[in-house]
Order: C-alpha cells, then sequence, then structure tokens
C-alpha cells in the first residue's frame, strides 16, 4: 500500500471496533442461541416421531430398542440437548414476545435477562433429568 | 418520476419481498399457543420417561392426550418452518437455492408431522 501522507489524522479516528477483538455482549449471545435451539428443535422433531411411531407399533415393536438407546450415554447427551434447547428457546421466546410488545429493551435490563435466561434453562434442563433420574418420572403409569 | 409500478402492485403495497406481514404474525401466534402446548408436553414426556409400553399406549389411548399431543406436533412444526424460513432468508441469497430449500423444508415438516400423526391415530383410534 502506498505511504498515506494523513496517516497521524487518520490513526485518531474512531474506528469500528474489529470482529476478532470485538467483546461479545451477552445479548447477542442469547440472539444466536435462540437460533441455534430453533434449529436444534427442529431436528429433534425426528426423536418425537420416532417415539411416537415406536410407540404406535404396540407391545414389542421397537419401544424398548427406542428407550434403550435413549438410555444409553449417546441417547442421554442428545435428550439432554433437547430438553435444554427446549427449556432456553422457551424463555427466551417469552422475551422476544415481550419485546414485540415493546418491553424490556433496556440496555442493562436486557443484559441481566440474558444471564437469567441461560442460568434459568440450564436449571430446568438439569432439574428434569434429576427428577427422572431419581425415579421421580414416570408418574403416568 | 411516473412510477414504473402497476396499479395492482401499488395497491398491494409488499414491494419486491412479495409478502407482508403475515409470517411475522403467523410466527408470533403459533409461538404464544406453543408456550402452554410445551408446558403439557414436559409434564407427558417425564411422566412417561422410563416406562414400559403400556403406559404411553395407555396414555395417548385418551383422547384428550392425543389431541394435545396433536396440536403440539402441527403447531410446532409450522412454527418451525416459518422459522427455519428465516434463517434461510438471512443466509442463501440465490433464489434458486432458497427455493429449494424451502421446499425440502416444507418436506421435512409435513413427512414428520404425517409420521407423528398417523403414529396417534394408530394408537388412539384403531
Ligand atoms: C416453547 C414454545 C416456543 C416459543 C415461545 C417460541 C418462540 C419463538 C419466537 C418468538 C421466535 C421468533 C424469534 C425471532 O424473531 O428471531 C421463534 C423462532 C424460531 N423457533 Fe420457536 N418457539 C417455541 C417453540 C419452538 C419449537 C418447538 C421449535 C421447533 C420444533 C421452534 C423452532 C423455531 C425456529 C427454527 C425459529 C427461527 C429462529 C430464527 O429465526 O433465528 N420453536 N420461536
Amino acid at each position: 500500500m502506498a505511504e498515506n501522507p494523513q496517516q497521524p489524522a487518520l490513526a485518531t479516528r474512531p474506528l469500528s471496533p474489529h470482529l476478532t477483538i470485538y467483546r461479545w455482549p451477552v445479548t447477542m449471545m442469547t440472539s444466536i442461541t435462540h437460533r441455534a435451539t430453533g434449529m436444534a428443535l427442529t431436528g429433534g422433531a425426528l426423536i418425537l416421531a420416532w417415539w411416537l411411531v415406536a410407540i404406535s407399533n404396540g407391545l414389542d415393536g421397537g419401544y424398548q430398542q427406542f428407550m434403550a438407546l435413549a438410555a444409553s450415554p449417546l441417547g442421554m447427551l442428545v435428550l439432554f440437548g433437547a430438553t435444554w434447547s427446549l427449556a432456553y428457546h422457551f424463555f427466551n421466546g417469552l422475551r422476544h414476545l415481550a419485546w414485540d410488545l415493546g418491553y424490556g429493551f433496556d440496555k442493562k435490563l436486557a443484559e441481566r435477562n440474558s444471564v437469567i435466561i441461560f442460568a434459568l434453562s440450564a436449571l430446568s434442563a438439569i432439574a428434569i433429568f434429576a427428577i427422572v433420574w431419581t425415579g421421580h418420572g414416570g408418574y403416568l403409569q | 418520476m411516473k412510477s414504473a409500478q402497476t396499479p395492482l402492485h401499488r395497491v398491494k403495497g409488499l414491494g419486491a419481498s412479495h409478502s407482508g406481514t403475515g409470517h411475522f404474525w403467523r410466527e408470533r401466534i403459533t409461538a404464544v399457543a406453543l408456550m402452554p402446548l410445551s408446558l403439557w408436553f414436559a409434564y407427558a414426556a417425564i411422566g412417561l420417561a422410563g416406562t414400559s409400553t403400556s403406559a404411553p399406549l395407555q396414555f395417548f389411548a385418551h383422547p384428550m392426550n392425543a389431541i394435545l399431543m396433536a396440536a403440539f406436533v402441527i403447531i410446532s412444526l409450522y412454527h418451525a418452518a416459518l422459522g427455519v424460513q428465516v434463517v434461510i432468508d438471512d443466509y442463501i441469497h440465490s433464489t434458486g437455492m432458497k427455493i429449494f430449500l424451502f421446499l425440502l423444508v416444507r418436506l421435512f415438516v409435513i413427512a414428520t408431522g404425517s409420521a407423528c400423526l398417523i403414529a396417534l391415530l394408530r394408537i388412539s383410534v384403531f
């Protein structure tokens, strides 16, 4: 690049932050996570379909295999991801609807709510897994 | 300057996007409906976790439970198709690819939804 005669003046001009050194605001994280969980849940619909089809096949119709797979480490990881995704998308979806009504745009409030939503969704997913793990699920016998 | 728009185009007022706020509005309506439905879904899924086949068979044999599950499936997949369309709109800029992916998403939700609904019918009706 050619020598710029106005180098000093340019250097003091405010520059737009470069992506790689830009501090990610937590609200940006919540926004992209809403999209990611929405896409994950869309794929997760396949698990729901699989579960319902296995049930509809009746006794000894693949339901036991589904349950065995669900209880395997990989199955539990996927189900935990799906549970957290739904919890996150639920809480943040609630906030989206509040935004649509014009509430919650204050910067500090939006940042605080973002942290709350991450924490609340993680706690919900852990609580649901704890309920099932400690044998308090399956109450619809 | 005289506009190149036809009178019909001007009256519709939709411009280059070909559609108005309908998509946005349907995404919100389905989101509102999904809030109670997903709470019910969590109740049902936790309640059926780890049971043997007869528990979910009996649960979905009850018409109310089958209807609620069908509503959750239909409204989720409708909401998902609307949502994924926005994601495609944001990242894919060639019209041909866009239309191809829109069709693929519709195929996905119709196939997945049909599988769920036929399964529910088999359990609760037949
Ligand atoms: C639990 C109830 C739910 C609520 C309250 C909810 C709410 C919302 C809202 C308000 C949006 C629009 C966000 C935006 O404008 O950027 C959205 C987007 C989306 N939702 Fe949901 N949703 C729910 C459940 C689901 C489910 C079950 C699925 C999948 C099966 C899903 C998939 C999506 C997708 C793919 C998007 C598009 C994401 C994007 O544009 O970034 N949602 N949801």
